[in-house]
């Protein structure tokens, strides 16, 4: 990790929330070390064809803009003004109450006043108020009007990419309005003048070429699959079928890529293998479509279309009948939200009928795709699969939801009734910080980096103290999730605020429970460590006192 | 500064309709075509502005979702915090529109030792949001007892309403009293909680101090300057119907209340006060949650530079084949 040394203590009194002197509309920013990210390297730029390649730093003074950088920002607003109404309302209709200012986990974390929601949609709506309203253009700065300077350009490239788009402010907002879509659009405007982040663009390269944010080509993820399948044999004792790219299989998976490369990812991983394997699903993986997740929405709508038409286009090769999902935050916003609009219709597939079940998904019959989590709960509801809760008896759960199933989907039951199936401990964090109010990993959109590592530590802070408040109250020591962002960056954020938590999936703790025909007596959770008895025990007693 | 700025805005027009009517007798000018303009102003800008929203397409239904999906049978769906129907979505609204449901859930957050972030509710936005709109409406709806003849029905009854403490003469509204105490406490909010005052703009203060200029000096006519109500109807009458009278010795109060009204219109369609249309075309709140049920259309949905299979395939051709992964073209 980067060379953040600050002690958790230390940087939370630091935190200030006192407002400068400075009015926020003079553009004034200072690019803070551990605050940002590196610009994306020019020959992925190229790969995708996108404006402006060169080799810039954000840290430097002159960022090499093209000389007409004002007028194809100007356009480019203009020509999303009219193609996004989202855009024209929540320019207009703000009436700056506050109630979003304090909602934003990177507020919270850093004080800086431009990261109040409110705020970081002003840095554009001043510029669209000065350009593009009757009472900016005859009252200037009295209306609230800035003109679109250099250093309004820096700073966008600042405080938009320190949103992760997680939408909480849209939630309390009066008007619903939803500075992720703000934040959406004024990263496709400084793409158009060649100003991004490589923690985007190379994924993004990557999938476009192979398939996945990884890079990995099709042999690579065929050994990583294979791969897995042995280590599951040495757990559970069977070599289960994990067939890819089969022609004619009835469902389709896609899971991110980071599920199986990453870690704690692939326990995840693991844990689909074996509940495919015991319920006897006829499956297939891609290598083509090996990315559930879409960075491409982290730069502009047509790469997060370019992107996506991998997952219809790959099903109809196929010839399956519809696709299963699997966890992953971001990849089911834009499943859920914009996958059939983008496109659909995928009339080439059937509406998803669970094989093992008989249960109609209605809520998928057109986009024809449903998410992992509803898939399970039905087989527990239907008493399909076996569940041995106390497998799972050393761990003390909670669960984080991340926020694009909560808040872009309504994803909220389906993964608790399937944890409160495969464990015996579980406890909610508090209210305010879970559900539809959940707050953000920190790290979402992009900005996982190491290189931002302190802004990430300072925005995960509300999540993680929700979490030491569980850890502290009930013992909790596994932060349960359904986001490969969240498996990536959750683990540091707790080593940092939280230590002695865990980060892991949902199914994981699935396959740590599942009962599987023939398996062999099963001494070790996915992990390889020993399910302990002991642990068993002490639970227990605690439990009574 | 943007409050000096609001605040002097409201100063010259204060003076303005004052010196208006008393020393330069312009009466006509401030009783009838300001109004006249204003109005048109008014209804002429609403009308610009909704268009100029509804000439934009909604590409993406992008519900914000504060609820339970619909998905499986037996999991209860939230269907108002995030519906699949219309009647849901137009529940939705509703709450949102008559009772401000999102800025219900307003919280404050506060950092403290430890450290050991609390989220405390904070409910006096929304009180006060909620009192200042009520009693506005009720008080634009009582106003019909001087704009049209004979009396709505809807007047007399508000009136009783509104009246009920039965306290004063002439009887005190609540409404007067709620629209003042409300407007006085987000007024002074903005200047007292750092943030506000931070992010605050000129165009915030303004509307604020104007609709207290208007409740104050409609307050002072009603219960201390008084004017005369049946010159006040004739005129307002006449404005309705297109035939404008100026009857003599209404005061200049009265003129005032009128001129800030005028000015209240006039600047509604140019600034954040046109929320209480826009919040009706808020895609994140009146669409349904129905994604993957109901495909949504996107009219310039437009192609996108794409990788194919067979490039794809063609690249890795000699990989697939090595490690057997089957292949469309040997
Ligand atoms: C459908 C109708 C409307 C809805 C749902 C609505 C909703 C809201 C909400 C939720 C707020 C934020 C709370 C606050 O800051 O006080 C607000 C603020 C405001 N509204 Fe409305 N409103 C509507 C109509 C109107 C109308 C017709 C006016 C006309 C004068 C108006 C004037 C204001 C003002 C001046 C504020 C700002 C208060 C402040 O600065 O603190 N609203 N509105
Ligand atoms: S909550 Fe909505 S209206 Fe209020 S300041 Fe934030 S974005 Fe503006
Ligand atoms: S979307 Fe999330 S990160 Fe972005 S401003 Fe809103 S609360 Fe902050």
């Amino acid at each position: 990790m980067s060379e953040f040394k600050a002690k958790p203590e230390e940087l939370a009194e630091k935190i200030n929330y006192k407002t400068p002197h400075k009015s926020w509309m003079d553009p004034y920013i200072e690019i803070k070390h551990g605050s940002f990210n590196y610009s994306g390297i020019p020959k992925n730029v190229e790969y995708l064809k996108l404006p402006n390649p060169r080799k810039w730093q954000p840290t430097e003074d002159e960022w090499q803009l093209p000389e007409n950088w004002k007028e194809i920002i100007l356009t480019g607003l203009k020509e999303r003004l009219d193609k996004f109404r989202s855009l024209k309302i929540f320019m207009d209709i703000c009436v700056r109450c506050g109630a979003c200012s304090d909602k934003c986990h990177f507020f919270i974390g850093s004080g800086d006043p431009k990261n109040m929601p409110v705020l970081r949609a002003e840095l554009l709506r001043s510029v669209y108020r000065n350009d593009f309203t009757t009472a900016g253009k005859v009252f200037g700065k009295f209306a609230g009007g800035r003109e679109l300077t250099i250093d309004v350009i820096k700073e966008w490239f600042y405080y938009f990419y320190q949103c992760t788009q997680c939408r909480r402010c849209s939630v309390f907002c009066p008007y619903g309005i939803d500075t992720a879509e703000v934040t959406i659009l004024v990263r496709e405007l400084l793409n158009l003048i060649g100003i991004n982040i490589d923690w985007v663009i190379t994924p993004v390269a990557n999938s476009f070429r192979t398939g996945n944010h990884l890079g990995i080509q099709p042999h690579g993820f065929k050994d990583s699959i294979d791969f897995a399948v042995e280590e599951l044999e040495t757990i559970i004792g069977i070599k289960v079928d994990a067939p890819i790219n089969k022609k004619g299989a009835e469902v389709l998976f896609v899971t991110p890529s980071a599920d199986y490369f990453g870690d704690p990812h692939y326990f995840t991983l693991l844990g689909y293998l074996a509940l495919f394997h015991e319920i006897g699903l006829d499956y297939t993986w891609t290598t083509f479509a090996s990315e559930g997740g879409n960075f491409g929405s982290f730069v502009s709508h047509d790469l997060m279309k370019s992107l996506n038409t991998k997952i219809y286009s790959e099903a109809k090769r196929l010839g399956v009948k519809w696709i299963l999902g699997g966890e992953c935050g971001h990849m089911w916003r834009v499943l859920h939200q914009y996958m059939d609009t983008l496109n659909g219709p995928a009339d080439f597939l059937e509406e998803p009928v669970s094989p093992i079940t008989g249960t109609k998904y209605e809520n998928a019959k057109s986009t024809k795709m449903v998410h992992i989590c509803e898939f399970t709960a039905d087989l527990i509801k239907n008493n399909k699969i076996q569940l041995d809760k106390s497998r799972n008896d050393k761990l003390k759960v909670t669960f984080h939801d991340s926020c694009n199933p909560s808040r872009a989907m309504g994803l909220i039951e389906e993964p608790r009734y399937v944890i409160n199936n495969t464990c015996n401990h579980f406890y909610e964090m508090p209210e305010n910080t879970i559900k539809e109010q959940t707050f953000c990993c920190g790290s979402g959109a992009g900005l996982g980096t190491d290189e931002n590592l302190e802004m990430r530590l300072r925005g995960g802070l509300p999540r993680a103290n929700a979490v030491k408040f569980v850890n502290e109250k009930n013992g909790v020591n596994f932060l349960g999730c359904i986001c490969a962002i969240d498996k990536a960056t959750l683990p540091p954020l707790m080593d940092y605020w939280v230590p002695g938590v865990q980060v892991g999936g949902i199914h994981e703790l699935v396959g740590n429970a599942l009962v599987i025909k023939g398996e062999k007596e099963r001494t070790t959770d996915l992990r390889g460590e020993p399910y302990v008895e002991k642990a068993k025990e002490e639970i227990e007693t605690s439990t009574k006192e | 500064m943007n409050l000096f700025f609001s605040f002097s805005a409201l100063v010259i027009l204060i003076l303005l309709a004052v010196i208006g009517v008393e020393a330069v007798k312009l009466e006509f000018l401030f009783g009838v075509i300001i109004p006249y303009v204003a109005i048109a102003f008014f209804l002429i800008g609403i009308i610009y502005k909704v268009i100029y929203w509804a000439r934009s397409p909604v590409p993406f239904r992008i519900t914000t979702t504060a609820g339970q999906q619909k998905s499986l049978p037996w999991i209860k769906n939230s269907k108002l915090e995030s519906p699949n129907t219309t009647l849901g979505v137009i529940g939705r609204m509703l709450l949102e529109v008559l009772l401000f449901r999102s800025l219900f859930r307003n919280t404050k957050a506060e950092l403290k030792k430890g450290p050991k972030l609390v989220y405390g509710s904070s409910r006096y936005l929304w009180l006060a949001a909620l009192a200042f709109h009520w009693a506005f409406l009720i008080i634009v709806l009582r106003h019909f007892r001087y704009f049209s003849e004979p009396i709505p029905a809807f007047v007399p009854f508000l009136q009783n309403l509104d009246g009920f403490l039965q306290i004063g003469l002439p009887i005190l509204y609540i409404t007067n009293v709620l629209i003042v105490v409300a407007l006085t406490y987000l007024f002074f909010r903005r200047l007292f909680d750092p943030k506000l005052k931070y992010f605050s703009l000129a165009s915030d203060y303004f509307p604020l101090l104007l609709l207290l200029g208007i409740a104050l000096t409609g307050i002072l006519m009603r219960y201390f300057t008084k004017v005369d109500i049946v010159s006040v109807k004739e005129m307002a009458v006449g404005l309705f119907s297109f035939q404008p009278v100026v009857p003599e010795g209404i005061g200049v109060m009265f003129y005032l209340h009128l001129f800030l009204v005028s000015v209240l219109l006039a600047y509604f369609p140019f600034s954040k006060l046109m929320h209480f249309a826009g919040v009706f075309l808020s895609p994140t709140r009146n669409l349904a949650n129905n994604n993957r049920m109901k495909r949504h259309v996107n009219p310039w949905n437009a192609p996108v530079r794409i990788h194919t299979y067979e490039e794809y395939e063609d690249e890795f051709r000699d990989v697939m084949k090595a490690s057997g992964l089957p292949l469309e073209k040997e």
